[in-house]
């Protein structure tokens, strides 16, 4: 298979790398860069398992060809941590048992901090909004939106 | 099976490498790499224009053109544009509506092609090698006769306030497929009638269509529920809806007068 060379930055570290050709971003995460964080649920953009940020925005990296990333700046839930201090979305999803299996939450939590990436104060509704690309099959989602709204507050209260 | 990205700087240059067997512009993707990941088997080669052209957003003096490459995201977010906002809206979740393209949308089978619903009620104008085509011969001719052309972007007049109306209606909330999606362009006479009206439906047949005997009928109507039942009861007329796991084309049709009424009542 022809090897195409990317250069990209992932989760703040600059990466070089051989692709295949027409490999998608999230097998280039897992595969070759090591982050297995980003999920593959279902490769055809339904379920939200596989979201990254790419220049700051919120993507399907299964539906993302590798090639079109080359200098991009991509984020997994990965980035999130550091030094084993959570994110408040990460401590605010364990606080409020909105992880189960997990399988979704790498996706969820990246929805989520998209949504307060652009608005910090979310309502109920824009938190639904938020996780709308995003398919749960274990908690209902009622917890989910419990710790996103949890997290908002922590972050204004920190920022207050 | 190995895919290729081949990338050009210009249009002129990625429509001449569609003619290749396999070929396919990429867009956003969000339909083509899932094909792939599908497996289609006939995907040999994406082919996409960088031409920053394709990424413009242009409104001067109540003309609006969207680059090709622009995405649903950065229409439902633009100033200016709050009036189709909508529609952007409408496509898919936060991810897909940062990948969804205009031109993508223009090639999405039914139910998919809500924004493309949008543009046809706008009058709006298809820009292939250069020229202006109405969007309802693209939209008639996009498995034919421009299956392998490139739209460099889309024009049209923004609607004068109040006058464009959309509706989407779908099962799921918020984010699911099309049972039916409706875009209606209405300017009224000063005396309360309607002077003219452009409806566009999605999901009644395989690309968008007009819903033209509707149109007609409403010329002349106050919009209140006496005088828009002959429309509603044409709104099907000429139509053959799609059929799939979201509804039938029977259920479609019957819907459809219903919707369309909210619409125009709201
Ligand atoms: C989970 C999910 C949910 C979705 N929900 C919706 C929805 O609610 N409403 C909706 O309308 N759609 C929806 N879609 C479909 C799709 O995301 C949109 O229609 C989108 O606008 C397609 O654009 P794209 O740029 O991703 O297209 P691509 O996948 O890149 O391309 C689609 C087709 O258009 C052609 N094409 C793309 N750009 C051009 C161009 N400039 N000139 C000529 N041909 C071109 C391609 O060759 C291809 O055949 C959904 C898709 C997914 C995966
Ligand atoms: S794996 Fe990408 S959306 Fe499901
Ligand atoms: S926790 Fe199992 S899918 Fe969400």
């Amino acid at each position: 298979m022809p090897k195409v060379p990317i250069q990209l930055v992932l989760n703040g570290e600059e990466r070089a790398e051989f692709v295949d050709s027409g490999a998608t971003l999230l097998k280039v995460i897992r595969d070759k860069l090591g982050d297995t964080s980003p999920k593959g649920g279902c490769h055809q953009g339904t379920c939200g398992a596989c979201s990254v940020e790419i220049d700051g925005e919120l993507k399907l990296s299964c539906l993302v060809l590798a090639e079109t990333c080359g200098g991009a700046d991509v984020s997994t839930v990965s980035s999130l941590s550091s030094d084993g201090v959570l994110h408040p979305l990460q401590r605010a999803f364990m606080e409020n048992f909105a992880a189960q299996c997990g399988f979704c939450t790498p996706g969820m939590i990246m929805a989520a901090k998209s949504l307060l990436d652009r608005i910090p104060d979310p309502t109920r509704d824009d938190v639904i909004e938020a996780i709308s690309g995003n398919i749960c099959r274990c908690t209902g989602y009622e917890p989910i939106i419990q710790a996103i709204l949890t997290a908002a507050r922590a972050n204004s209260l920190t920022a207050a | 099976m190995t895919l290729a990205l081949q990338n050009f700087p210009s249009i002129e240059a990625a429509t001449a490498a569609l003619a290749s067997p396999g070929a396919r512009y990429l867009g956003g993707g969000t339909l083509v790499v899932r094909a792939a990941n599908e497996g289609d088997v006939e995907l040999r080669t994406f082919v996409r224009a960088t031409d920053p052209r394709l990424n413009d957003i242009t409104v001067s003096d109540g003309a609006v053109r969207l680059g090709a490459s622009v995405t649903m995201a950065s229409i439902a977010r633009h100033p200016q544009l709050s009036a189709i906002a909508p529609a952007a809206r409408a496509v898919g979740g936060p991810a897909i509506r940062n990948m969804a393209t205009v031109g993508g949308n223009l090639f999405a089978p039914a139910p998919y092609g809500d924004f493309a619903v949008a543009l046809l009620a706008l009058d709006a104008k298809a820009e292939i090698d250069g020229s202006l085509i109405p969007l309802e011969d693209l939209l008639a001719g996009r498995a034919t006769r421009y299956a392998s052309s490139i739209v460099a972007g889309v024009s049209f007049g923004l609607p004068a306030q109040g006058s464009f109306r959309f509706a989407k209606v779908s099962r799921v909330k918020p984010k699911g497929i099309s049972v039916l999606s409706i875009a209606a362009t209405i300017e009224m006479a000063p005396d309360g009638t309607v002077k003219s009206a452009r409806i566009a439906l999605g999901c009644m047949a395989d690309h968008p269509v007009r819903a033209r005997a509707a149109e007609a009928a409403l010329a002349g109507c106050r919009l209140d529920k006496e005088e828009v039942a002959p429309a509603l009861a044409l709104a099907a007329e000429g139509t053959s809806p799609i059929t799939d796991p979201i509804a039938s084309a029977w259920y479609r049709k019957e819907v459809l007068p219903v919707h369309l009424g909210r619409l125009l009542l709201s």
